[in-house]
């Protein structure tokens, strides 16, 4: 791994400034951004450490809202947001294993958009805002394809807010030897409608099924689905899964999820 | 290189580091702690696990210079004050919960961790909270039943 200089700020506004003065990398809880330095596909002369930062951590909810500090390990989601959001909390206990979730971010999940991640299909079946140094983003507008989002350079997430649905439940086709998602369906129902995101499957990472949104906005059940067909278009074909099985899971997953929820 | 301080295994201690120090590197090379194992350095298999401030990490996957301050414990932590073996290790020796031995140390670091959290798993929870340890003997039948053992439950024999 090429050396860098290292640096752990204990404000955002520190961190701002050390990541906007030359070539400079966030690293939050590191599970994904270490093994990439290893195999030398990132790295920059300074890296700034996330995780010294308070106002960056904790989860706390208020009025149908959860807000969870970007630094706030998975295993402290699970824990945490098990009675205000449950399905969330569940989301977050199954990533990866128990000493990566004990490592591992929110805000580093969705700063990194890995096309397979759990959290991002959180952050956009519930209309999240992610909340950033400088401003407020809508999860609608903020994923923007494979490890792609509408971060600017140098911004840091420092809090994600999730509006508390009415039900709902993730469902994870896991990758058993990585625990990413093969594919996830992430099912939110809130009184205005049902939003349904899908992460692992599409080759422009995670999406909204609006067709199921809206067949699920009349009626709330797994059969609401059953004319519906996913397009194998656009979809991730690899050596766990062609293209049209994970079209497939997409449709079954979305069924379970609504049953769970 | 920067001076890095940390508290390892209840003692204040602390070295030179550079930027990239891993705190696996750190506690083998620099500490000459080498009973924390590097068995795939991807953060998969789990060899390298120590306590941060009481959670299960890979140390592998974490740099020394992030937890500069914290309390460590490493594999040579977990025995009693006297030298004998914790309740932990006692029962992977009684339940021979380990064959070439090479994924023990970041094994019992892991269960440490999971009975501290939950003092009477079931299997199956056992075996979930054990997802990030890799045993390539493919020893876990025995693994688990030293878990459950050291949780003081009764595992039946067979």
């Amino acid at each position: 791994m090429q050396n860098f200089d290292f640096v752990k700020p204990s404000t955002i506004a520190e961190a701002v400034k050390a990541l906007n003065s030359g070539d400079a990398q966030a690293l939050s809880g590191g599970q994904t951004l270490i093994a990439t330095m290893k195999q030398g596909l990132a790295g920059a002369e300074t890296l700034v450490s996330l995780t010294g930062i308070a106002e960056m951590k904790g989860v706390s909810s208020a009025g149908g809202k959860l807000s969870i500090g970007a630094a706030t390990p998975h295993a402290t989601v699970a824990r945490e947001a098990a009675s205000a959001y449950p399905a969330l909390a569940k989301l977050a206990g199954g990533i990866g294993d128990p000493q990566v979730r004990n490592r591992g971010t929110v805000g580093g999940s969705l700063a990194n958009n890995d096309p397979a991640a759990c959290y991002p299909s959180a952050a956009l079946a519930s209309g999240a805002t992610i909340v950033t140094d400088r401003r407020e983003i809508a999860a609608d507008d903020y994923f923007q394809g494979l490890f792609a989002t509408a971060l600017e350079e140098g911004e840091i997430i420092t809090k994600v807010i999730f509006p508390i649905p009415e039900k709902a439940a993730y469902i994870k086709f896991e990758q058993p030897a990585s625990r990413f998602a093969l594919t996830g369906v992430f099912v939110a129902k809130f009184a205005g409608g049902v939003r349904v995101a899908v992460t692992g499957a599409s080759n422009d990472g995670v999406f909204r099924w609006t067709e199921a949104e809206k067949a699920l906005s009349a009626n709330f059940s797994p059969t609401a689905l059953s004319g519906l067909s996913v397009d194998a278009g656009n979809m991730i074909t690899d050596l766990h899964g062609t293209a049209e099985y994970r079209a497939n899971l997409v449709k079954v997953l979305t069924a379970r999820a609504v049953g769970a929820a | 290189m920067t001076k890095l301080s940390m508290t390892v295994n209840g003692k204040a201690v602390s070295g030179e580091v550079e930027g990239r120090t891993l705190l696996v590197q750190f506690l083998r090379e620099t500490l000459h702690l080498t009973g924390t194992h590097v068995g795939c350095d991807t953060s998969q298999c789990g060899a390298c696990t120590v306590h941060v401030n009481g959670k299960s990490v890979k140390s592998c996957t974490v740099f020394a210079a992030d937890v500069a301050g914290a309390e460590v414990t490493t594999i040579e932590g977990m025995a009693n004050a006297d030298g004998s073996l914790s309740v932990i290790q006692q029962a992977f020796q009684d339940c021979h919960g380990l064959q070439c031995g090479f994924c023990t140390p970041g094994m019992v670091m892991a269960s440490a961790a999971l009975l501290a959290d939950n003092p009477h798993p079931t299997e199956a929870e056992v075996r979930h909270g054990l997802e990030g340890n890799i045993c390539r003997c493919t020893g876990y039948h025995n693994i688990v039943k030293a878990v459950l053992t050291a949780s003081g439950q009764t595992v039946a024999a067979e």
